[in-house]
């Protein structure tokens, strides 16, 4: 329910100003239809409200139309602190560090793999690692480990698992330069070195696609992100840096509420929005500690890729290459990145924090891969297994956001009621019914995950697109899924 | 049953209550309501290993989030499903610590019903605290 202090700036913007809370120095603005942010939980409001307390924030906290409750950033949330006087807060980036999406094309149409379907499935469910204590299929030392954290996905190409163009069609080319594993603690180490080839669980997943010629909005974009063909299928997967993310995480989330008082003289409202002036040893070395799990995972994506490739080639008998098994892309969603941006006229150097929220980038922009740079960095927004995904593309409009949009549908229920309404098993069946096989490693789980919890994606991506942040481009339909 | 999940509280995470009749029961309640996200049945976990584990913290609330956060970390670096069989909280004034003992074994997906798997334990609304001679817990799993 929003608070009554809430303004509608546009159709599809909606503003807290600083007075809501007292602290807060900038406004918060809400993305969403008036159906989105009337359904929005009040912890979304609550939390964007303490964000815009984040010291040297610039402009404003953003929420975006799939936001959510979350625990000190909403999900969905996006804050830019100035580099030099600002603070960065692990809590912007959350415990899964690069949690995030590829996509990768084929040359296949779905006709073509419906006989294979099953099969497909069932070998990517046996071969990708996934659910609770799921061991990687990658076997590294904690020293060969380390080189990972900081070559992210170059090291996977260098050693066999994978395309060199796959690094041109990867945020950050696959590895956040900066990355220092001498920041990370033996513990991180030692949690998250056996799970590079792992999936997770929850609300990570694998799916394989099908771009109807129906479901394609801008013909020139789908173009020129390689849908060329009626009813191509794609495969799309979502996961993170895992259990060595999420301890880094909390590693810093430790350090800094240990720091921030004593040491900056820093408060906030709620813990889990602890910082650090950027620019201090302690903020340094948590930037750095964060792109070890940056590139672990894209180094656990990389190495999910080539595997999907691998049964793929085995299934049909021929080459990944002649399959069409390229990469179009792969975005983070959780990651805090320096960003330069127009702030009232002038470029300004910021900490861009984004908590369940893609970087979108426009065409032209720096960072946006040559093969995308007349057209705008491809953005990857996953809806729940049961409605289908969209590709969208950034657009040089998007700046009010700091060139950032939504990540997903956003749920509308907790997990623990979606667990008492709806039954695993029941959803499996009713998929396949649609003409969706799924495995899962957790049938509970599967329940927790069922559309119904999910906000209406069709809305989300109505509302990203109608305010300025990014451009549909394709809709997906699901036809096969992973779930850990 | 000394725990149970909120329906209504962190859509993407999982939320619980727990409670004890002291400081000691409370934080095994907690334990056993974290495991019990990722296995269906807990009594499924069997005895068959033992760890000590030692940790502490400035308030009781931190002192659990970080005997919560061990049994994650085990459950990633050694795979281990973990219960607290038993444990003693001393110190004060900010200075608390934890030694537990700890049961469990192995994951085994062909035993163990296994469910979603917990990230870490979060700060959010996280407390501890007495009401009417008893003891409760408020805990965000992020999943």
């Amino acid at each position: 329910m929003p608070p009554s202090g809430l303004e509608k700036i546009s159709d599809y913007l909606w503003e807290l100003p600083m007075s809501f809370k007292p602290g807060m120095r900038v406004p918060a603005r809400i993305y969403g239809t008036e159906r989105l942010v009337a359904e929005m939980d009040d912890g979304v409001f609550e939390q964007i409200g303490n964000v815009a307390m984040l010291p040297g924030i610039v402009e404003h906290a953003v929420c975006m139309p799939d936001g959510h409750w979350g625990y000190g950033f909403p999900i969905g949330g996006v804050a830019a602190t100035d580099a030099e006087s600002g603070v960065v807060s692990p809590g912007g980036i959350g415990f899964d560090i690069n949690c995030g999406m590829r996509l990768l094309l084929t040359g296949l149409t779905v006709d073509e793999v419906k006989p294979h379907l099953r099969r497909l499935v069932d070998k990517l469910f046996a071969r990708v690692p996934c659910g609770v204590g799921s061991r990687g299929f990658i076997s590294v030392s904690h020293d060969e480990f380390r080189n990972i954290l900081e070559q992210g996905s170059r090291w996977c190409i260098r050693n066999g698992y994978g395309w060199d163009e796959d690094l041109d069609r990867t945020e950050e080319n696959g590895c956040f330069a900066g990355a220092d594993a001498a920041k990370v603690s033996d513990r991180a180490i030692e949690r998250g070195f056996r799970q590079i080839g792992t999936l997770g669980s929850g609300n990570h997943y694998l799916e394989i696609q099908v771009a109807h010629a129906a479901n394609i909005f801008n013909k020139t974009l789908a173009a020129a992100f390689g849908l060329v063909t009626p009813d191509q299928v794609v495969i799309m997967f979502h996961c993170g840096s895992r259990g060595f993310g999420h301890q880094v995480a909390t590693d810093y989330l430790q350090r800094f509420l240990g720091v921030m008082g004593p040491k900056y003289s820093l408060a906030m409202p709620d813990r889990e929005l602890a910082c650090a002036p950027f620019a201090s040893p302690d903020g340094q070395d948590y930037f750095a500690a964060m792109k070890c799990a940056v590139n672990m995972s894209f180094a656990n994506r990389q190495v999910i890729a080539h595997r999907i490739r691998e049964v793929f080639s085995e299934e049909f008998k021929k080459d990944p290459l002649d399959l069409g098994l390229r990469q179009l892309y792969d975005v983070a969603h959780n990651t805090a990145k320096i960003e330069t941006h127009t702030v009232r006229g002038k470029p300004r150097s910021l900490i861009v924090h984004r908590k369940g929220s893609t970087r979108a980038f426009g065409p032209g922009m720096e960072g946006v891969p040559p093969a995308f740079k007349a057209v705008g960095q491809p953005v990857i927004i996953g809806g729940s297994m049961e409605t289908g995904s969209y590709l969208l593309a950034g657009v040089k409009e998007g700046g009010a956001s700091f060139f950032s949009t939504a990540h997903g549908s956003g749920r509308t229920m907790s997990r623990t009621r979606a667990r008492h309404e709806f039954n695993g098993h029941d959803i499996q069946k009713k998929m396949l019914e649609k003409g969706i096989y799924a495995r899962t490693a957790s049938y509970p789980g599967f329940a927790e995950e069922a559309g119904a919890a999910y906000k209406d994606i069709d809305e989300v991506v109505r509302a990203v697109s109608g305010a300025g942040l990014s451009v549909p481009v394709a809709r997906f339909l699901p036809v096969g899924n992973v779930k850990g | 049953m000394p725990y149970r999940y909120e329906r209504d509280i962190a859509f993407a995470d999982i939320a619980f209550e727990a409670r004890g009749r002291s400081l000691e029961e409370l934080f095994i309640a907690a334990a056993d309501a974290t495991i019990n996200v990722m296995v269906e049945n807990i009594e499924e976990v069997m005895p068959e290993q033992e760890l000590k584990l030692a940790v502490s913290g400035n308030g009781f609330d931190l002192l659990l989030w970080s005997l919560l956060q061990e049994l994650i970390f085990f459950k990633d670096a050694r795979r281990l499903l973990l219960r607290i069989r038993s444990l003693s909280i001393r110190g004060g004034d900010g200075d608390l610590h934890c030694a537990a003992t700890a049961v469990g074994e192995p994951i085994d997906p062909a035993r163990h019903r296994l469910c979603v798997d917990v990230k870490a334990v979060t700060l959010h609304r996280l407390s501890v605290e007495k009401k009417n001679d008893e003891w409760f817990a408020a805990v965000i799993l992020d999943l």
